[in-house]
């Protein structure tokens, strides 16, 4: 299947049968509404947003990666998988929504925008409603600011939380623990 | 188009504006007064966990509600970024810890694609086999309750009953009888033990004459019908904009299952047909899940056919990269221990890139995002959890409900807390 006709697709990406569409971030609605009307994704399943700081740049940022950037050394144990080396990301956040054909005809696609720190993206809730909650934990866990979205607060985080703990910068085990008899 | 013609549950859309998921309080009727707004939960014992419901009442009506979750908020997909893949598959299952079976397969079959790893036939049918039972098993849990909480007591008791029968089996399998950790990358963790496939044909021949008794104490219950009957209603355009899956669309009239429409495992290979209901209600929600467990009960007894005839097959795939040599290997093969020792240690490499699995589990698409960076640690997990996307629907199904619908409502969309919260 082609998604030719889509608007704003900077790149399509096909890899374990799964099609990819890597959409410029301010034309995501635009997409999102023609592949809704046009082409028939009338559910929107799920919206997984990803953070790439500190993604590897090279084989040596991989732990235990043995081969260089051609490939993995077929005389070294212990490298299976590692055919491919990490593809760089173009920017630090990627927000990806899972659409699907529900009805006679199924099929799956998943829409990617790329996203800098603090960099806003269209709500999609007046496409899908479901997008409600599905936004708001991305913004709650990772701080995707969701442009027009009309309850755009905290889902899973208490109400005053600070910070977004699916980050990589933000720690685990960062909750300092007070013992009694402690200065 | 998936929905079937001429089911008109309600004209147009009941989806609250402009946030589909809070049904705002006509301004009107606050200036009226005689607003009553009550807190429902999180420590409740008919919300099936901690869900609480901010909900606004005039009189017995309900006439404003928000849901408000995320008080079991654990941190799983964080935690799973620390572990490596082989340790992370105990996580998914205490998610939706009711649906266990089934979420710990999406995790695993989420590994194998990006691994692109071959599973042994054996392997199959048993994962298909504990899945089913898992359906049934959740779909127990929700009749027990949901029934519990309008008032017939003795449902809870007959459900928890077969319950127990099919914790028995699991526990035969695994020795846990929940969270077993029995799927593993590349097959199953042991062997089917001996005795195993009579005990589930006892169990196969049992579970009819147990689904009849519930039918008869339940489906032509006068109290039961007027409590559930016409309450709770979603059409199945609401539905699937709502991205509701499972029972809850199927009981509006959509004939969707993913074991159908995107087949896995070997549902291809097995009969069974998919439970539809036209009124979007409690009780269609109801009746969905009664007849899924008549058809789960019809796929354990073919996958048991099947692996009868396997005695003596490959339970696991034959790739020591991934996948732990056998134990008694580890006594005389150098190779051996060491695939043993590195597997444990730091994990296997899984190759970089981004997928994503779902499946029918008992709520409906349990579905799993993985992206790997070619290391021995997922780069980010995010699972689609049902019962997530089930509660979102709460808003439009409580239109018009009275305090009283609104714990039959809540049970029907059968959401696990675990599983919503993560």
């Amino acid at each position: 299947m082609t998604y030719e006709g889509v608007p704003g697709v900077v790149r399509t990406k096909e890899q374990h049968r799964e099609t990819t569409l890597i959409v410029d971030t301010p034309r995501l609605r635009e997409a999102c509404l023609h592949l809704r009307d046009e082409e028939g994704f009338n559910t929107l399943v799920d919206v997984a947003a990803a953070d790439y700081l500190g993604w590897p740049s090279g084989p040596e940022d991989v732990a235990g990666y043995i081969g260089d950037a051609g490939g993995r050394s077929v005389t070294s144990p212990g490298s299976w998988g590692l055919e491919r080396l990490p593809e760089p990301k173009p920017k630090r956040f990627s927000v990806s929504y899972h659409l699907l054909r529900l009805g006679a005809d199924p099929a799956r696609v998943r829409v990617q925008v790329w996203l800098d720190e603090a960099e806003p993206v269209a709500s999609v809730i007046d496409v899908w409603p479901t997008a409600d909650w599905h936004e708001r934990e991305a913004f709650d866990l990772m701080g995707i600011p969701f442009e027009g979205h009309p309850n755009l607060v905290r889902i899973l985080m208490d109400d005053d939380w600070v910070g977004h703990p699916l980050r990589k910068d933000y720690p685990i085990g960062g909750e300092p623990v007070r013992f009694s008899g402690e200065e | 188009m998936a929905v079937a013609p001429g089911a008109r549950i309600y004209e147009g859309t009941r989806i609250p504006f402009p946030t589909p998921t809070v049904l705002q309080l006509d301004e009107r009727l606050r200036e009226r007064g005689d607003i009553l707004q009550i807190n429902f939960g999180p420590n409740h014992p008919s919300t099936h966990g901690v869900l609480r419901l901010i909900v606004d009442l005039s009189g017995e009506e309900v006439v404003g509600l928000s849901a408000v979750i995320g008080y079991l908020h654990t941190g799983f997909e964080k935690s799973m970024e620390q572990k490596t893949w082989w340790k992370g598959i105990t996580y998914p299952e205490r998610i939706d810890y009711v649906g266990f079976q089934n979420n710990e397969l999406v995790f695993v079959l989420a590994i194998e694609k990006l691994l692109e790893l071959e599973v042994p036939e054996k392997a199959t049918w048993m994962r298909m086999l504990l899945c089913e039972l898992n359906r049934i098993h959740s779909h127990l849990v929700f009749l027990g309750t949901a029934a519990l909480e309008l008032g017939a007591i003795s449902m809870f008791w007959y459900c928890f009953r077969e319950r127990d029968l099919i914790l028995d089996l699991v526990e035969m399998v695994c020795g846990t009888r929940m969270h077993t950790r029995y799927f593993q990358t590349g097959g199953l963790a042991e062997d089917v033990p001996i005795g195993f496939y009579p005990q589930a044909r006892e169990f196969v021949e049992w579970m009819p004459k147990a689904i009849d008794d519930y039918e008869r104490l339940l489906s032509s219950n006068e109290i039961w019908l007027e409590r559930t009957r016409g309450i709770g209603l979603l059409s199945g355009d609401d539905a699937i904009a709502l991205g509701q899956s499972g029972p809850v669309l199927r009981a509006s009239g959509a004939d969707w299952d993913l074991r159908k429409a995107e087949p896995y495992l070997a549902y291809d290979q097995v009969q069974f047909d998919v439970p539809v209901y036209p009124n979007g209600d409690v009780y269609d929600r109801y009746k969905v899940r009664v007849d899924e467990m008549r058809e789960s009960t019809r796929i354990v007894e073919q996958c048991l056919d099947r692996l009868e005839g396997m005695e003596g097959q490959p339970w696991i795939a034959d790739d020591r990269k991934v996948v732990l040599p056998p134990r008694h290997e580890l006594h005389t093969s150098m190779e051996s221990l060491i695939h043993h020792f590195k597997i444990v240690t730091e994990g296997y490499r899984v190759p970089e890139g981004e997928v994503y699995v779902a499946i029918e589990s008992p709520r409906g698409e349990s579905g799993c995002y993985v992206v790997s960076d070619g290391g021995a640690k997922p780069w980010r997990v995010k699972f689609r959890a049902p019962s997530f996307v089930a509660l979102e629907a709460t808003a439009t199904c409580m239109r018009d409900a009275l305090v009283a619908d609104l714990i039959a409502i809540v049970g029907s969309l059968d959401s696990v807390m675990g599983d919503t919260d993560r």
